[in-house]
Formats: C-alpha cells, structure tokens, sequence
C-alpha cells in the first residue's frame, strides 16, 4: 500500500460535508455584509439610479436639524428630536435598569446561599424572556396610572402625558435588570475568593469586602454589562413604541409624550408609504444611525471587557 | 492600572482607627445587604405584578371562542386563531432554515476550524450581530426578502434594462398563479427568513457551547477506532450534544415568538381574517392540499403583532382583548421554557463523563 493519499468516494463525501459547514458558517458574515449594505443602499447611494436620502436631504440637515417632520406637506428631517428621545428613554432605563441589575449581581454572587440563587435565577429568566410587547402593554396599563401618574401628578402636581418616556424607559429597565445582573455577576464570581478572604482579614465588614474589593476588581466585567445594556435600551422597539407615544420633540422632561428613532421606523413602516419616496428612504436613514450607534457601543464594551479585564492566576 | 491588592492596601478600611469605624460601618453593612436583597426580590415582585394584572384584566375574555376566532371589529368577537396559525407558520420555518444551518456552522466552529482568521473573523462578527437591534433586522428583511431590491416584477430594475419581466417562478394552474412570486412581498415567507437571520447566531453560540461541553476522549476515542471526522461528529458527538443543542433551540425559538418589531416592518398585517393559505383545520388541508403550497407565500399576522394592534386601539375593551392575547402568549413562553427545563435536567442526570 502507497503512503499517498487515495482519493476516494468517502474523502470526496467528507470534503463536500465540510464545504457545506463553511458555507453554514460565511452565512452570519453574509448577514452582516447585507445589514450594512441594506442600510447603505436607500441611504447613502441608490442601486436603481434615484436619489437616495443624503443626496436629497444634506446630512449637516439631518444630524442637527431641530425639526422631525418627514410626513407633513413641508417636509424636515432634523434627527436631534428623535435622537433625544431615544437618549431620554435609555437614560430612563439606566437609571433604573443599572443599578438594579448590580446591586442583584452583588446579592446573587456575595451572598445569596445556592437555594436562593436556585430561586431567584429562573424568575430572572422568565423576565428576559417576556416579549417587549408585553412590557408596552404593562407601562401603559399598569406603570402609568398606578404609578406615575399617583406619584407626579396627583402628589407633585406635575403634567403627566398618558404616553410618556418615563413609563417606556422605566420597564426597558426592568428588561434589561437580566441581561446586567447575570453578566455582571459572572464578573464578580471571577474574582479569585483570595481577595475576599485577604479583606476579611484586614477586619472588613462584608460590605466594605463588596464595594471596595470584589466590585472594583471586576469593574471592567460590570462596565461591560452597563454598556451593552444600554445599547439594547437604545435599540428596544415594540415597549417604547407602545408606551412612549410618537410626538417627536426635544425635551429632557420624562413626563412628556416623545418619539425614539425606533419608534419611529414601525410609525412609518405601519403607513402606507410608498418604496422610492423621501419618506420611505428615511427610514433607512434613520436605521443607519441606529446601527451605527449600538454597533459603537457593542464595539466599546468588547474592547473595554478586554483592555480592562483583571487576570487572576 | 493598579491591581486590587494595592486597591485594598490603600483603601481606608485597613486604618488602624477602628472604634471610630466599627459602628457605621456595621450600619452600613446591614443596609447594603437589605439594599441588595430587596432589590434582587423587587425584580421578581415586578414579574408576579406583571403576570397578575394582566390576567386580572384578561379575565372572562380568555375563552374557547377567543382562540378559536379570527379577529373582529367587535371586542367580544375578536379571536386570536389567526395569529396563533401565522406564528406556528412563521416559527416551523424559521426552524427549518436556522437549525440545520446555525448548528452547521456550530459544528464548523468548533470541529473544523481551529484558530484561523476565518473563525475568529465569524467569532468576533457573531458577538456584532447578537447586539444588533431586532428592527435592524427587520430593514434587511425588508430590503432583501419582501422587496429584492426592487429588482422583479413591473417597474423592477430588471424590467427597466432589459424589457423582460419577471413576476413570479414555477407557474401552477391549480393556485390559479405563481408557485414562487417575486418578489417574495409581505408574506410568512419574508417574515420566516428574517427570524432566521436574527436567530442564527443565538443558536449558533448556544449549540457551540453544547459542542465544547462534549470531552475531547469522545472524539479521539471514535477517530481511534478509524471513523472519519464527519462519522465522529453524526454518530457520536452530535447525539450526545443533542440536549444542549435542543436547549438552545427551544429558547431561540421562545425568543422569535415574541418578537415584534422585525414582522411590523417586514409588513405583518393589521388586520388579518383568515389564515395562511387557508389552512384552518385538518378537514380543509384534505379538502385543499395545495394550501399547504400557498400557505408560505400568504400574507399573516402573529400573536404579538395582533396584541400590538389591540393595544393601540381606542376601545377600551380591546385592551382586555389584548391582554388575553399576553396571556396566551406568556402561557406558549412559559410552556417552551419549562420544556427546555425539563430537557436540561434529564439528560444532564443521566450523561456523566
């Protein structure tokens, strides 16, 4: 028998079998080349000789413009409004969304005991679970009447919209609580018990061992989990569209009715706009923008997880 | 950066002062443990809270007649059949596209490729594409599978250089139209590819991870005894990696359900009566077995976007509608998650390596 190889039906089999998986493979590379390729066609060139959206609308028009106006006979396409709308709700569930996923990180890490966490887990889950509509359906129904409006209204004596971003960014936070209590307590379970037991013996409390040694050593970990949180509060739809209303304007007030970017795109996805018209064409560009800004804070918080990250030994 | 151990050497706790710190730092230390622990509970007195009123406001519309009906203009008539048909349409072939070809490219990953720029370039992108919002996807499906770039049909970018039009493939006389029309349109197809594309690469990390779980003896025990690399992975490694993959699977397919955003710009309809292809009951799929054809190239509707419609209604009533329509949704979530449950903690009992 010869040391070369032969070549058989089986190695033939083989190598088309591997080809196949390759192919599987290049398809999630293909996917992104069609994202950034679909949202560049429509916004930035056009492959069947119209205008797209930059070459009719300047983009120094489109990023600082002050006004949202794509469907009213005089037409705007200033995005600040919808940009500060989007900024205004994810910073809603920041604030309520952040803290609360770390301060539940600390608790399942440090010192819930394995029958708790056992508890607790499932029904973090089950919250990341529940579509965005539902959690529409619940800012709207239940967080607006029963609690915002008792509270800012009835108790301060404040204006309170009946759609509002304080209800839309407060359950994007409850939505994202998961996604930050379960990364970031993976960061805190990385930190060596060494350090634990060396802050003991200093004569730490367990709080300070907390806040002043296992959450800093796994800062870049929880920095992490903040900012692909919050790149998901920017990119959330379905909750925001249902419970923070479609006026686009720029405030800073949570009580007032608002519209995100993403709002927005189902708003005019739902009309009967036309392909090939202005209106129509803004939806890629908006898209664009929105790809462009979780696509920074995704690309930020990998390389942060890596230029920050502590190795233990 | 300084590492901790300089971070505790230096932090105020080691002061030598200590009657001075022990009493608030004992105050301290209680209520940052209440802190925590009412938090961590909080967040599952949101969920009991969210589940409660819900079906508090859905109670007495759940019923037989609220499945088994087609939306109406009526509250006290309006059903939920045609979005529970369009999701089950719309997930079988969401999972007859994103299983093969995400545990495919699973087992390529962690089988074939080792440490090429080829993998790491799909590693790094898979990581991207996870967090690249739901309506993004929905552009895509959009653009590519509803309308093709505007490449086919009357006024279609094909039709305007070279005269020929092009509306459909495969013409049926029996559906009275084309097998395959081009473009594809607002139909459960379009909607179906899209979920798969925003599926994929959950499915892929989860089955990758499935993969890695199986130990290297598994392997080399199988290629010692002179089966090729394909044999290795179909007889021995992928059914032993079988309930992790499933795991994943199911929760992928648990989160496609849910999902809204995409269909609505896909173009899932408002307001839909009837089902895909007609298919509403067994006796009409022997009555009409070309339905089944047609089925994937119907316009549909899903659970959730009908919910979505019922919300925005002005009818006080529909919001009760809506809410039985949560219901039904989280009891097809819920069911899903216990079955992945359910797979976990079997087969992880019996498998011991």
């Amino acid at each position: 028998m010869s040391l070369h190889k032969k070549y058989t039906l089986a190695r033939f089999r083989e190598q088309v079998i591997e080809g196949l998986l390759v192919f599987c493979a290049l398809l999630s590379i293909a996917t992104t080349v069609g994202i950034i390729l679909v949202l560049f066609t429509e916004s930035i060139f056009s492959l069947n000789g119209e205008k797209a959206f930059f070459q009719e609308v300047s983009p120094i028009q489109f990023f600082f413009g002050t006004k949202w106006a794509p469907q009213f006979a005089e037409k705007f396409f200033g995005v600040l409004p919808l940009f500060c709308g989007t900024v205004l709700v994810a910073g809603m569930a920041a604030l309520t969304g952040l803290p609360a996923g770390i301060l539940a990180a600390i608790y399942l890490s440090e010192y819930a005991t394995p029958r708790v966490r056992k508890i607790v887990k499932p029904f973090l889950e089950v919250l990341a679970g529940i579509p965005s509509v539902v959690y529409g359906y619940f800012a709207l129904e239940f967080i607006t009447p029963y609690l915002i409006r008792p509270f800012f209204h009835d108790l301060l004596g404040l204006d309170v919209d009946g759609f509002n971003a304080l209800s839309a960014g407060i359950v994007v936070g409850i939505m994202v609580i998961p996604m930050v209590s379960s990364l970031s307590e993976d960061a805190l379970r990385a930190v060596p018990r060494s350090l634990r037991e060396a802050g003991y013996a200093l004569g730490s409390t367990k709080y300070d061992v907390c806040v002043r040694v296992v959450v800093p050593a796994a800062t870049s970990g929880i920095i992490a989990s903040f900012l692909l949180a919050i790149s998901r509060a920017v990119g959330e739809t379905m909750a925001v569209v249902i419970a923070a209303g479609q006026s686009p304007v720029i405030t800073l007030n949570p009580l007032k009715s608002i519209q995100t970017m993403t709002a927005f795109m189902v708003n005019i996805s739902l009309g009967d706009t036309p392909a090939g018209s202005i209106e129509y064409k803004s939806l890629y560009a908006v898209g664009l923008t929105l790809f462009c800004m979780t696509l920074f804070m995704n690309i930020l918080s990998q390389w942060w997880m890596r230029r920050f990250r502590e190795v233990y030994q | 950066m300084t590492s901790p151990a300089e971070q505790i050497a230096s932090s105020p706790v080691a002061l030598p002062d200590q009657e001075r710190m022990r009493k608030p730092g004992k105050r301290e230390n209680h209520f940052f443990r209440w802190l925590c622990l009412s938090t961590t509970w909080l967040s599952v007195v949101v969920l009991l809270v969210l589940l409660v009123s819900v079906t508090r406001s859905a109670w007495g519309w759940l019923d037989l007649q609220f499945l088994t009906s087609f939306d109406s203009r009526l509250p006290r008539r309006a059903g939920i059949l045609a979005g529970l048909l369009g999701t089950m349409w719309v997930i079988l072939l969401t999972m007859l596209f994103s299983v093969p070809i995400g545990v495919g490219a699973a087992i390529y990953l962690e089988e074939y490729a080792s440490n090429n720029w080829l993998a790491n370039l799909i590693r790094l992108n898979l990581a991207n594409l996870a967090g690249v919002p739901s309506i993004v996807y929905g552009i895509l499906g959009l653009t590519v599978f509803v309308r093709m770039f505007g490449l086919f049909g009357p006024r279609g970018t094909i039709q305007r250089y070279t005269g020929i039009e092009i509306n459909g493939l495969f013409w049926l006389d029996s559906l009275q139209g084309y097998l395959i029309p081009l473009p594809f349109g607002r139909v459960v197809l379009s909607g179906a590819l899209t979920l798969s594309l925003l599926i994929l690469p959950v499915i892929i990390i989860a089955s990758q991870e499935a993969l890695r779980a199986i130990p290297p003896s598994l392997r080399h025990a199988s290629l010692a005894l002179g089966a090729t690399r394909w044999q290795t992975i179909r007889h021995q490694i992928l059914p032993a990696a079988t309930p992790g993959i499933m795991t994943g699977v199911i929760l992928a397919i648990s989160r496609a359900i849910g999902e809204t955003a995409p269909l609505v710009i896909v173009g899932a309809m408002a307001f839909v009566n009837f089902a895909p292809g007609n298919v509403d009951s067994l006796a009409e799929i022997q009555r009409h077995p070309q339905g089944l054809l047609k089925a994937p190239f119907d316009t549909f509707t899903v659970v959730p976007i009908q919910i979505f419609f019922w919300v925005q209604k002005f009818k006080s009533e529909y919001k009760s509608v809506a809410a039985a329509g949560i219901v039904v949704l989280l009891i097809i979530l819920l069911l899903l998650n216990g079955l992945a449950i359910l797979i976990r903690n079997r087969y992880s009992k019996h498998l011991r390596w």
